[in-house]
């Protein structure tokens, strides 16, 4: 094996630090402890990278995720052994399911306790295999830059993911003359395929003879940077499209041929599209059971089309008829630059246009409680739907989803397959410190709040001015709702009778703070949004909102409970 | 449906871990897994067969394993032409008056026999499952008192 001399001795601590500096790793979120002690000790006095301590572990990682999440760059994560790695898990897991490049570094007890019960000892290589797209432990110092090469390569590139790296103590501390030879060693991994002209050609024939054409717009768009591309696409063709969760903001909410979001809290209008049409293109979505929960009768009257960069997600979930394994980028720029095929969609998009207005997302004002629609609805307007929106999960998520006017790409940040409370706080400071010029707004629920609310100490540490809007409804909304909806009204564990006094939590944190509960005037204290300062904004709904339409799970998509249609003579399901 | 599956794997700590996982997450059923070096020290083969209902879940199962990072190739054999291999000891009860009817039944597989005292023999036999499975049938009834078996392995012919 090639060898290269270094300069002076240097330590497997250094050696990772310069491996990061030179891909170009600025920011670091991390939390110290025994077994990371010799890479503190190395940060310490580096010069070139930002690091960022957190208050928990699982909150470096939501960090490193909203940061990956709203750049497109690598998140880097430093946790400690055993409990610092067990605390970071939940943000790998949710990282490995929506596709976020992180690179995680764990501490590990030196080799001659590894496998004995050491302190502070867990088996995080095995742990986090399932939940990686690939991780490492590190034996021998001098293959540090090598390894961490590979590990900030295969996060980012072909379908991105978390990779981890286990460094024991004595290979971080060991100091080295010469490394191992640098370069990536990764003879079998494929980073991506490219379409070919023949299938891209497949797809545009079905298009020619297709009607009632719908696209699904997919986490992919925003992750393969095709949005530009994309909407070209859209344009040249003129077909409508729905979107997911993950791919919000792909296709500005204004657009005419925007349907919104599809799924169990989807518009009549899009989830009606994917049942009527007779030809459905995903672009960059699995398929998740939150945008088809019956797939045994999705599609089921239409052609499937499919590209995605993951050979194991096409054909995963529903029967494709046009699998194609693709860079999405590669795809859509070759399918617009191929002969355009002749199509008529006219009379499809006047049938979802009059969808659009027939049951669009509503609500009633009330006097005596704020709607969180409205409160959303508000700072749409206030922030001219250009704000970074974060959210964490549940009732708010859905509502945020339905309400906010997305227009850019990387605009929402959430945790969308994991679905996991506590992302939003410690996401939201992740994606403030990537877009420091971009207004950061995080809407959190109650509980939520209260999983990760100890990262709110960064916001005054750093200067990270991200707006925390809290929509307390003073339970657990999205289980309420549905044990209120199927479970015959019983609300177990769901509502919370005792909760903290959260403005002074927030004056604790030294952060500005107000508590809104007059609807009428909610529209001038909301104001206070656009302000360029840290703040904790409480916002006190009903305890009986409901999230609304929706799909209850295992139905399919005309099946849906709760919707309200403009035109009062239509039926109305107040289920 | 029983199906042979065959892969070539990057021989690397925990590549095997990795593996089974997958094949553990989605819920199948493993009726025997091999594996070895082979003649280059980077490589792994394995095969490993496994029951499923549809030929769809192979085809999913081959792609998610195909994820991996050090998986090279992966290949359902089932269907192709293909030489299959397995080696099974037993250890049959066999008191000396019954030994020379034993014998006598398993004497058309051509089994070894590799060890031998008063109260038993143990025997070994190489071959398919599906003859492996025969001699197992034939040697059941005069009391298996010990049994090891090494899993198919194999791969296409020609």
């Amino acid at each position: 094996m090639k060898k290269i001399k270094l300069e002076k001795p240097t330590s497997g601590s250094q050696l990772v630090l310069q491996t990061l500096k030179e891909l170009g790793v600025e920011i670091i979120f991390g939390y110290p402890g025994g077994a990371m002690l010799p890479l503190y000790d190395a940060i310490h006095n580096f010069e070139g990278i930002q690091h960022i301590l957190a208050r928990h572990e699982q909150g470096a990682t939501h960090e490193a995720e909203g940061y990956a999440k709203s750049s497109g760059k690598v998140g880097v994560v430093v946790v400690t052994s055993g409990p610092g790695a067990t605390n970071a898990v939940t943000g790998i897991a949710d990282a490995y399911l929506d596709s976020v490049p992180l690179l995680v570094f764990t501490g590990q007890v030196g080799p001659l306790s590894i496998g004995k019960d050491a302190f502070q000892e867990a088996d995080t290589v095995g742990i986090t295999a399932p939940i990686t797209k690939y991780n490492y432990q590190i034996r021998e110092t001098a293959d540090i830059p090598r390894i961490v090469t590979e590990a900030y390569y295969l996060a980012r590139t072909g379908r991105p993911g978390p990779v981890e790296i286990d460094l024991p103590k004595d290979v971080s501390t060991l100091e080295v003359t010469e490394i191992n030879d640098p370069s990536l060693n990764l003879p079998h991994y494929h980073e991506s395929e490219k379409a070919t002209d023949e299938q891209l050609q497949e797809l545009l024939t079905e298009l020619s003879v297709s009607k009632k054409p719908v696209i699904i717009a997919g986490g992919g768009i925003n992750y393969s940077g095709s949005v530009d591309i994309f909407r070209a696409f859209v344009e040249k063709y003129q077909i409508p499209v729905v979107s997911t969760l993950l791919g919000l903001g792909t296709l500005p909410i204004s657009h005419e041929l925007q349907l919104g979001m599809a799924g169990m809290h989807g518009s009549y209008a899009a989830n009606m599209a994917l049942v009527e049409a007779d030809y459905i293109i995903n672009l960059g979505s699995r398929f998740d059971d939150r945008v088809v929960s019956n797939p045994a009768k999705v599609a089921k009257n239409a052609v499937v089309a499919h590209i995605d960069i993951d050979a194991a997600e096409l054909g995963k979930i529903v029967k494709t008829d046009i699998p194609i394994l693709s860079d999405l980028k590669a795809a859509l720029s070759r399918l617009l630059q191929l002969n355009k095929v002749r199509t008529d969609f006219n009379d499809w998009i006047k049938t979802v246009t009059k969808n659009k207005e027939k049951a669009p997302f509503t609500y009633e004002p009330q006097n005596h409680d704020i709607r969180p629609q409205e409160t959303i609805k508000l700072i749409g307007e206030y922030t001219q739907g250009d704000a970074i929106i974060v959210t964490d999960v549940g009732q708010h998520q859905m509502w945020v989803a339905q309400y906010y006017p997305y227009k850019n790409a990387r605009q929402l940040i959430t945790s969308g397959g994991m679905g996991t409370m506590g992302f939003g706080i410690p996401a939201a400071i992740g994606a403030k410190l990537a877009q420091p010029n971009k207004n950061v707004i995080v809407f959190v629920g109650d509980g939520g709040f209260q999983m990760t609310n100890q990262e709110l100490a960064l916001l005054n540490g750093y200067g990270i001015a991200i707006k925390v809007v809290l929509i307390n409804n003073h339970s657990l909304g999205m289980v309420r709702q549905w044990q209120e909806s199927f479970y015959e009204e019983r609300r177990s564990q769901s509502v919370f009778d005792v909760e903290p006094n959260f403005q002074l939590l927030a004056e604790a944190y030294g952060i500005k703070h107000v508590k809104l509960d007059n609807p009428k005037t909610l529209a001038d204290d909301l104001k206070i949004i656009t302000e360029d300062e840290p703040m904790l904004i409480e916002v006190l709904i009903s305890k009986s909102e409901h999230v609304l339409p929706m799909i209850p799970a295992g139905l399919h998509s005309d099946e849906m409970i709760g919707l309200h249609f403009t035109d009062e003579n239509e039926e109305v399901d107040n289920a | 449906m029983r199906r042979m599956i065959i892969a070539k794997l990057h021989n690397v700590t925990g590549i095997m871990n990795r593996f089974t996982a997958v094949l553990n997450r989605r819920q199948v059923n493993i009726l025997s897994i091999t594996a070895g070096v082979t003649e280059s020290q980077d490589l792994t083969h394995t095969t490993f067969v496994i029951e499923v209902d549809h030929l769809d879940e192979v085809e999913q199962i081959i792609k998610q394993l195909n994820r991996l990072i050090d998986v090279i190739e992966v290949a359902d054999i089932t269907d192709l032409p293909h030489v299959e291999r397995e080696v099974v000891l037993i250890k049959v009860s066999a008191p000396p008056t019954i030994r020379a009817e034993i014998f006598t039944m398993i004497e058309p597989f051509r089994v070894n026999v590799v060890d031998v005292n008063l109260e038993n023999v143990t025997i070994q036999l190489t071959g398919d499952s599906a003859k492996i499975e025969a001699l197992i049938d034939v040697v059941s009834p005069y009391g298996i008192l010990n049994m090891a078996r090494t899993g198919s392995a194999g791969f296409e012919r020609g």
